[in-house]
């Protein structure tokens, strides 16, 4: 898949106390991202091209994409649809990229979203506050074995702006 | 063009009240801020400053402090002659209380056009925030060397 188009539209940086090896596992493995995602389980083929799926607690497919680059435990850059009627017709392909770095006795884990055309504030704000609830709690559940409860509904103003683009959101 | 502003959200396990004491006091900062002390009475129009290696890295003015809410003041890098040139910009952290956690939003914005600071700020505010977070939840905090977080300049004194 080429992603020269992509550009970065949300970069967030965190710093964990962990280990490269774990925190490609939290990234990578159901058991791990059932913790800290909303419950949602994370399941993936681990090679260029292989099925990227994010289950919710009822077993539906919430977001789906393929591998476009696996470098453990260094980087995976993966396709991030969420599965909503016409979205990616209408706002294209998601893509997210996973950058982990030893920095001290720390890892730098950074993950940048991105997209191959501009999106408004209102569609970018899902991710906006999605993004630093998800990666706080991966954070905590690596560094004292709880992750956070974090109750998040998806914010208002992105589900308006797919109602008026004719998105579908459960 | 938006302006261009770095915005950090992070949840932590933790009180408002704890957090604004570490946000404002240095027994806490020099933990988890590099060593670095932060100097005020935490008063509306009184001066604010980071102290690093007995050296002062900022300086600026508290704009708001609604404890344990919101704290915002003007944040003013003067280490090297093109930041000391540059017209202050704005910090503010909001805190709210979400279920059992705290939600911290850190804005920082206000950038002087072609800010030398942004991007020293940018890199250093998520290993600051991130380092914050483990100190209040597992009584430890984070041992990142500068030098990992690639700032462009990096001045002498954080080197010591």
């Amino acid at each position: 898949m080429n992603i020269s188009k992509f550009k970065p539209a949300i970069v967030y940086t965190v710093y964990i106390a962990s280990t490269p090896e774990k925190i490609w596992q939290a990234l990578t493995m159901a058991e791990f991202s059932r913790k800290y995602f909303f419950g949602n389980a994370v399941e993936i083929d681990l090679k260029v091209g292989g099925a990227y799926v994010v289950r919710q607690p009822d077993g539906s497919v919430h977001i789906s994409g393929e591998v476009v680059e696996c470098d453990p435990p260094r980087k995976l850059i993966v396709t991030f649809n969420v599965n909503w009627p016409a979205l990616i017709e209408k706002l294209g392909p998601t893509l997210v990229t996973y950058e982990i770095e030893p920095a001290g006795d720390a890892v730098r884990l950074t993950m940048t979203e991105s997209h191959d055309r501009p999106l408004d504030d209102d569609i970018l704000s899902g991710g906006r506050t999605g993004w630093p609830a998800i990666l706080s709690s991966l954070k905590s559940l690596l560094e004292t074995g709880a992750p956070l409860v974090i109750k998040m509904a998806p914010p208002q103003q992105m589900l308006e702006a797919l109602k008026k683009l004719g998105i579908k959101t459960p | 063009m938006r302006k261009p502003e770095f915005i950090y959200v992070t949840y932590i396990e933790t009180t408002p009240e704890k957090l604004w004491e570490a946000l404002t006091s240095s027994d806490f900062t020099k933990r988890y801020w590099w060593d670095t002390s932060v100097v005020s009475d935490w008063k509306v129009g009184s001066p604010f400053s980071l102290v690093l290696n007995g050296k002062t890295t900022d300086v600026g003015e508290i704009l708001e402090a609604e404890r344990p809410r919101r704290l915002s003041y003007t944040f003013h890098h003067i280490l090297s002659e093109a930041a000391k040139n540059e017209r202050p910009s704005r910090v503010t952290f909001v805190l709210e209380q979400h279920g059992k956690l705290v939600k911290l939003t850190l804005t920082h914005e206000d950038f002087a056009e072609d800010s030398v600071v942004i991007d020293g700020i940018s890199k250093g505010w998520p290993a600051i925030m991130s380092s914050l977070k483990s100190m209040l939840e597992s009584g430890e905090a984070l041992v990142i060397p500068l030098d990992a977080l690639f700032i462009d300049e990096l001045e002498e004194v954080y080197r010591s």
